[in-house]
């Protein structure tokens, strides 16, 4: 019963789910609407399980004197203070002067920012040390980055206006600039690409999804095949 | 020791430290590199400004501060382009940590536009929980989805909110996205479904996941990161941080492109010698 009775929600639900996008009458759209709304509270829910899970795994950790305990340390604090804070501070955390207010501005802001900007200088490093043309294909990857990344800032323009427009080389093609290469790149290799994933993956989820509503998909359960 | 071994041995941090002068340099005294409005980004600008004056647009602000050098400026010039047409805007945000820089970004803008009101001319709705279910919510209705908007304001009382009741109250969804849930949900679950226009304005990274939706016409225009953002304020005649930031984008990229270059060089080079 105890795997019985979720696999028959599952399947009912999901097939009631995909009779509501065909059959617009009450009967079906109301408790569809009712079941989408569910669908939200729960989410909710997983935030606050998110939350004790982040703290029982660390405190674990802490406990147990695992590598990096210290930085669980700060995190288990970090986490325990911004929830008491804006417990507090409730509806009120908007205005300025708050502790919820600062902490967001000074602290989160700034630190997930830091995090971002980062990606520059590892990019660099991995360009120069990772990025290695050893096929055909990895050639045609780079060549196309190189379009690409120069096309898509000013500078690319300035640098085939040079090229192509300087007197040592007569006859160029005044037209070709990088923005337009890069645009030609996107619109058309890139994109056909592109739609092909996007359809051999929507193919993945139909299949999945129909996976899991027959019951032969069973991982979401308790983590079994 | 020859140039390659040199080169192959360099330490890390001297590329760590040209990117960041590279980077520092153009912030602290921009050069105003020429800028060229691609037409993804156009679109984008015509799509808004075709719109009827005094619409109510929705507008989906779906990120949070890792991607503020992108995000904020296009969201900057799209809400002003909308308020300076008179349009009212509902604003959303499916992204936990974005509500306070969004908040804080509308609220720069509209002290542009004196005669604008909170709850009038725009609202915050804040942020739900729920991800592509809240969108999906929002199609039974905008104030069953958010009873509250940010500042904890009672949403079915606020003038803005009168006349909208779905998806079908808008003639447009600006979405301004870095991510997980966004544009492409936003395409998938409503703009498919209920059929409304759409323009989105997404990361650098991502941009180009969203070119089939730009050539089907599900999207009416698209912005790409910084770049697109640049763009966007100079086909609206502005000089916004965006613009200020292609300078310093133009040096990174072209040092990234040289990085591997000279990368591979080195190891054709290496490989030769070898042979």
């Amino acid at each position: 019963m105890k795997r019985e009775v979720p696999l028959f929600l599952t399947a009912v639900i999901g097939v009631f789910m995909i009779l509501s996008f065909f059959v617009p009458h009450q009967w079906v759209s109301v408790p569809a609407d009712f079941l989408q709304a569910s669908a939200v509270i729960l989410v909710a829910f997983g935030y606050v399980l998110g939350g004790a899970n982040a703290l029982r795994v660390n405190f674990d950790a802490i406990y147990k004197r695992s590598p990096g305990w210290p930085y669980k340390i700060v995190l288990v604090v970090s986490l325990i203070t911004t929830v008491v804070v804006g417990a507090i501070e409730g509806r009120t955390f908007l205005n300025e002067h708050m502790r919820s207010k600062w902490i967001y501005d000074w602290i989160y802001s700034p630190m997930s920012s830091t995090m971002f900007s980062l990606l520059a200088f590892f990019i660099a490093s991995a360009a120069f040390r990772a990025f290695r043309i050893r096929t055909v294909e990895a050639g045609l990857l780079a060549v196309a980055a190189l379009i690409v990344m120069l096309g898509r800032v000013p500078l690319g323009d300035l640098l085939s206006d040079w090229l192509f427009q300087a007197k040592w080389l007569p006859g160029a093609p005044h037209t070709l600039h990088l923005s337009s290469l890069q645009e030609w790149i996107m619109d058309v290799p890139q994109n056909t690409a592109k739609r092909a994933i996007l359809i051999g993956a929507a193919l993945g989820v139909m299949a999945t999804g129909l996976r899991v509503i027959l019951g032969i998909e069973r991982a979401y359960l308790s983590g079994e095949d | 020791m020859a140039w390659h071994e040199t080169l192959e041995k360099l330490d890390r941090r001297w590329l760590f430290l040209i990117m960041g002068l590279l980077v520092a340099g153009p912030l602290v005294r921009p050069a105003g590199l020429p800028l060229k409005v691609s037409p993804p980004v156009q679109s984008f600008n015509d799509a808004i400004d075709k719109l009827p004056n005094g619409s109510t647009v929705l507008m989906s602000c779906d990120y949070d501060p890792s991607a503020r050098p992108e995000m904020v400026p296009m969201n900057r010039t799209a809400f002003r382009q909308l308020l300076s047409k008179d349009c009212r805007v509902v604003v959303t945000v499916l992204w936990n940590a974005g509500p306070g820089l969004v908040e804080e970004t509308l609220n720069d803008v509209a002290k542009e536009f004196p005669g604008k009101t909170y709850g009038v001319d725009w609202v915050n709705l804040g942020y739900k929980a729920g991800d592509d279910a809240v969108m999906v919510l929002m199609g039974q209705g905008i104030k069953n989805a958010f009873p509250r908007d940010y500042r904890g304001n009672d949403t079915a009382r606020l003038p803005i909110m009168q006349n909208v009741r779905d998806y079908s109250s808008f003639p447009m969804l600006v979405n301004i996205s870095a991510g997980f849930p966004g544009t492409k949900e936003w395409v998938q679950q409503v703009q498919s479904r209920f059929h409304l226009p759409m323009v989105a304005g997404v990361t650098a990274v991502s941009a180009p996941e969203y070119y089939p939706y730009l050539q089907s016409g599900q999207l009416r225009g698209l912005l790409g990161g910084m770049a697109g953002a640049a763009e966007y304020e100079k086909a609206r005649g502005e000089k916004g941080t965006a613009t200020k930031g292609m300078d310093a984008q133009s040096l990174a990229h072209v040092f990234v492109a040289l990085c591997i270059v000279l990368g591979n060089v080195v190891q054709w080079v290496k490989r030769r010698e070898a042979a």
